[in-house]
């Protein structure tokens, strides 16, 4: 093959998301690991900090330029990397499991008869073979695994790989490009209202039943705010419709890896624990001390919501 | 038209997963099998689409596995689904497998609209649907919370970081479902009854060679319970100067 690992980036709104840098660098890694040379892709029109990718080690840049592919459409993006990873005889294919990198990576893969492994959080290379760790049943156990195909593709978990600095020359190669198939196309986006996913955020304060109505989730918003975080939410306030299902963390909401998870007023069953306990370090404020969620706390105050997150988003202020 | 919907049959999320004896699977005893979580919504979508259609479509609910799986194919039909596919494997399938084994069926009973839960909640894949279509050339929305189709035309809205795309395609076509797209209904009495005389056929999958090779399962790190700072808002200051200088996080 070309001796090629392929990095798929991904642009929203004419930018470079952060988990293309944490992808850019693990397939850098990679590449020095299995002694491949790599290269990145990019769809869209403009897409103005193209270049940062080089500073974590990716020089080789093709970007598939239209002004018609400024949003994303499963169904020409597909076509547009299978083209190219075939053009190029891409032996590994690399995204980051984002939603778009989710609903892309099985689509090419399925037309480059690519194994695919998702949502993977480690990545070594032992005697010249990938092995991929990825947790199931939303963390409660890891599973480790390879691929026997000859094209192999990962997506890897946003926020779990931290980007090395590591700086090359940016050789950007714009192709014009038409459109391929557009049968599939995002017509509108509707912002939400709250400013950061859970799913990508690096602190996430996440508030429960112990909140006792949903007015009293401006508390968590207000420490969410102070800290630049997400918020984020247990099953049983969204089963009971105070909060979006899109901030639900958990089994059936999202599994999150981030830095700091704060969380209030949560007792922690298993499926919450499950989503949430890969975050590096935890802290949980419940008035009821044998609530499961202390089990896996970092730092933990037995006590009332109501008194303590006020206090804790004075202190954080004035830190700032 | 006919309507697929597939479906799994998995632990149910309340369940503690221990690894079996092998290292390569969980060990199964202890533990309750439910219906895919996010295949309810799949399930209640096609059946709202067939009575809003109001002709003489049908649902068909399909599902790889084993005989076991004949309890939540029951289930979908006490819901209303019209009749059951199992698709019976020897040996566990990778998502490009059973992607495999859904296309074949989807293809033999010729249905044009498909719908399955986004993911399934014990290997959290959530590329199952998205393989199907790239197998079939259907088209396939994934992550789905609003659904509309009028004629060939459908609309959907998916839901991604930061917010919801809305998103045209046309039949034939692959639904993803995400929680939000509906309330499932509960099977009635008389469902439950009539379930009872649906016909559930059983052939064996299409099999093919996995591309993946599981090397092991393991139980994540466990975590050791940390220290309890205080009982009051006292405790606030400690805890704000252990996140800046242990843990480094603010």
């Amino acid at each position: 093959m070309g001796n090629i690992i392929l990095v798929i980036l991904e642009q929203r709104e004419g930018k470079l998301k952060k988990s293309s840098f944490e992808t850019a660098s693990v397939a850098a890694k990679l590449a020095k690991d299995l002694n491949l040379n790599v290269q990145a892709v990019a769809i869209g029109s403009e897409i103005s900090n193209l270049d940062e990718v080089a500073k974590y080690g990716v020089g080789n840049i093709t970007h598939f330029k239209n002004d018609s592919l400024a949003n994303y459409s499963s169904s020409a993006y597909a076509a547009i990397v299978t083209e190219f990873a075939k053009e190029i005889s891409a032996d590994y294919l690399i995204v980051a499991n984002t939603s778009y990198g989710k609903d892309l990576a099985p689509r090419v893969s399925v037309k480059l008869n690519a194994g695919c492994l998702i949502d993977c959080v480690k990545l070594e290379v032992s005697s010249g073979e990938v092995i991929a760790t990825r947790p199931i049943y939303a963390g409660k156990a890891l599973m480790d695994a390879k691929l026997k195909s000859a094209v192999k593709f990962f997506t890897i978990r946003p926020n779990v790989f931290k980007p090395v600095e590591e700086s090359v020359t940016a050789e950007i190669t714009t192709k014009d490009v038409d459109v391929p198939d557009t049968s599939t196309k995002v017509i509108d986006f509707k912002k939400a209202e709250g400013k950061l996913d859970v799913a990508e955020a690096d602190i996430i304060v996440s508030g429960g039943r112990g909140l006792k109505t949903p007015e009293d989730f401006k508390l968590i918003e207000d420490l969410a705010d102070a800290l630049g975080a997400a918020v984020g939410a247990s099953r049983a306030v969204v089963d009971a419709g105070w909060r979006p299902h899109g901030e639900q963390v958990g089994q059936t909401g999202k599994t999150v890896s981030p830095s700091l998870y704060i969380a209030c007023g949560i007792s922690g069953a298993i499926q919450h624990l499950a989503g949430m306990s890969s975050a590096k370090y935890i802290v949980a404020i419940n008035k009821d001390k044998d609530a499961p969620i202390f089990g896996i706390a970092d730092y933990g105050i037995v006590g009332d919501v109501f008194e303590i997150i006020p206090k804790l988003t004075e202190a954080i202020k004035s830190l700032n | 038209m006919k309507i697929a919907v597939c479906i799994s049959h998995v632990p149910d999320t309340a369940t503690k997963i221990n690894i079996a004896d092998n290292g390569k699977e969980i060990d199964p005893a202890g533990v309750t099998y439910i219906i895919n979580p996010y295949d309810e919504f799949a399930v209640e979508e096609a059946l709202t689409t067939k009575e809003t259609l109001g002709d003489d479509s049908e649902v068909i609910a399909i599902s790889v596995g084993n005989d076991k799986n004949k309890e939540t194919i029951k289930k979908a039909l006490a819901m209303g689904v019209d009749s059951g596919v199992l698709l019976k494997i020897e040996s566990q399938l990778d998502s490009f497998g059973i992607a495999k084994a859904l296309a074949e069926e989807i293809k033999a009973q010729g249905c044009d609209l498909v719908f399955m839960g986004k993911q399934s909640v014990d290997f959290d894949n959530q590329i199952v649907g998205q393989m199907t279509s790239a197998i079939l050339d259907y088209s396939c929305i994934s992550v789905v919370v609003d659904f509309k189709l009028d004629g060939q035309d459908i609309t959907c809205e998916r839901e991604i970081e930061g917010g919801k795309e809305v998103v045209a395609a046309q039949l034939p076509c692959i639904i993803t479902a995400q929680k939000g797209l509906n309330e499932p209904r509960y099977a009635s009495l008389k469902g439950i009854m009539s379930a009872k005389k649906k016909t559930i056929e059983e052939k064996s999958a299409v099999e093919t060679e996995s591309n993946t090779e599981v090397i092991g399962l393991k139980k994540p790190p466990a975590k050791n319970p940390g220290r309890i700072l205080g009982t009051d808002s006292s405790a606030v200051h400690e805890l704000v100067r252990l996140l800046r200088e242990e843990a480094k996080v603010i």
